[in-house]
């Protein structure tokens, strides 16, 4: 019966230092920030962005790993459109950061301020473009 | 006409004010060009020079919206989902929206740009997944969620601005997006924003 007991506890005792383990992991830090991320896109970027559609600016869904200016049937600028990167976080850090340091000439005007929130936007987009291909 | 270019008259300060300020040619402003013609004070505009390439890209992204936001409360008001009032209240909210385009083309023209054209009503529709549309509040949400978009792109851009001029333009625009998306989620009957300064956050 104690033995029951004491390896109930330890089972117990294991579960919770591994769910506070996992609390403080990267992984649910990712999902925290992506989570972040999509209210801040909800709120900064739909004006213009659509995930799975082009509005003003071009659908978003796969926008991580794209090359530039290859959205399928968006009509970019064409500093844009001549553009030779690929999205990656760095670089969409930096366009979120100032887009025309990036490719001068093109046509979006916003900014987003806060370095986190430019992360958690990026990681959103990362979340919502995993395990789909591009539309190049 | 009857239009924002009115609206806006009579607050822009003194052109000289204005020409003195270096704020042009930055990513997310117009120039005092700009400012100048969409206040209705075509003379404070001529002979000034500036970068009106950005500006261009910049307002014809702003009609790019006002284009979709014409084109989503046409679709409303063509659903047939929409009570009489609604309606009426739509059709006003798209008149607004007309009256945004009207000077933002004038602007545009008037600086040497080429307008954005309109897409066809079916390929908004298309963005806008209009076939999901079922009844009254399925419109009323997707004019708000429109509506609040405008709001935070306007609300967006104010910190770029050199020229209080500007902002002030830009505020004004939020300002009048605010009072639409005000109201239909009043229609909607929903609450309250849960705090103050829930807009551009």
């Amino acid at each position: 019966m104690r033995s029951l007991v004491m390896r109930r506890t330890w089972m117990a005792v294991s579960l919770w230092t591994a769910l506070l383990a996992l609390a403080g992991s990267p992984m649910v830090a990712r999902a925290q920030s992506a989570v972040r991320g999509q209210t801040l896109f909800e709120s900064r970027c739909t004006a213009c962005h659509s995930l799975d559609a082009n509005r003003v600016g071009p659908a978003l869904q796969t926008v991580v790993g794209r090359k530039a200016g290859t959205a399928r049937d968006y009509e970019y600028s064409p500093a844009l459109a001549g553009a030779k990167h690929r999205w990656n976080r760095q670089m969409l850090l930096a366009w979120l950061t100032d887009p025309e340091t990036v490719v001068p000439g093109q046509r979006m005007g916003l900014q987003v301020e806060g370095a986190a929130d430019r992360e958690d936007i990026v990681a959103f987009l990362t979340a919502k473009g995993a395990g789909r291909t591009t539309s190049e | 006409m009857t239009s924002i270019v009115q609206t806006l008259s009579g607050t822009t300060a003194p052109s000289s004010s204005i020409a003195r300020r270096a704020f042009m040619g930055r990513t997310g402003t117009l120039s005092a060009v700009a400012v100048a013609l969409l206040a209705g004070q075509d003379a404070m505009a001529q002979g000034m020079s500036a970068d009106t390439s950005k500006d261009l890209g910049i307002l014809n992204v702003a009609l790019g919206l006002e284009h979709e936001a014409i084109n989503a409360y046409q679709l409303g008001a063509g659903s047939g989902l929409l009570q009489k009032g609604v309606l009426d209240v739509a059709v006003r909210f798209q008149s607004d929206h007309k009256a945004h385009r009207d000077a933002l083309i004038t602007t545009i023209q008037k600086l040497g740009g080429t307008p954005v054209m309109e897409k066809k009503l079916e390929e908004y529709a298309k963005a806008l997944k209009a076939d999901t549309l079922r009844n009254q509040t399925d419109v009323l949400d997707l004019a708000a969620r429109l509506e609040l978009g405008a709001i935070n792109a306007y609300l967006g851009v104010i910190p770029a601005f050199g020229s209080k001029d500007l902002a002030k333009v830009a505020a004004r625009l939020a300002a009048d997006e605010t009072m639409h998306f005000t109201v239909l989620t009043s229609t909607l009957g929903r609450p309250l924003p849960a705090g103050a300064l829930s807009f551009g956050a």
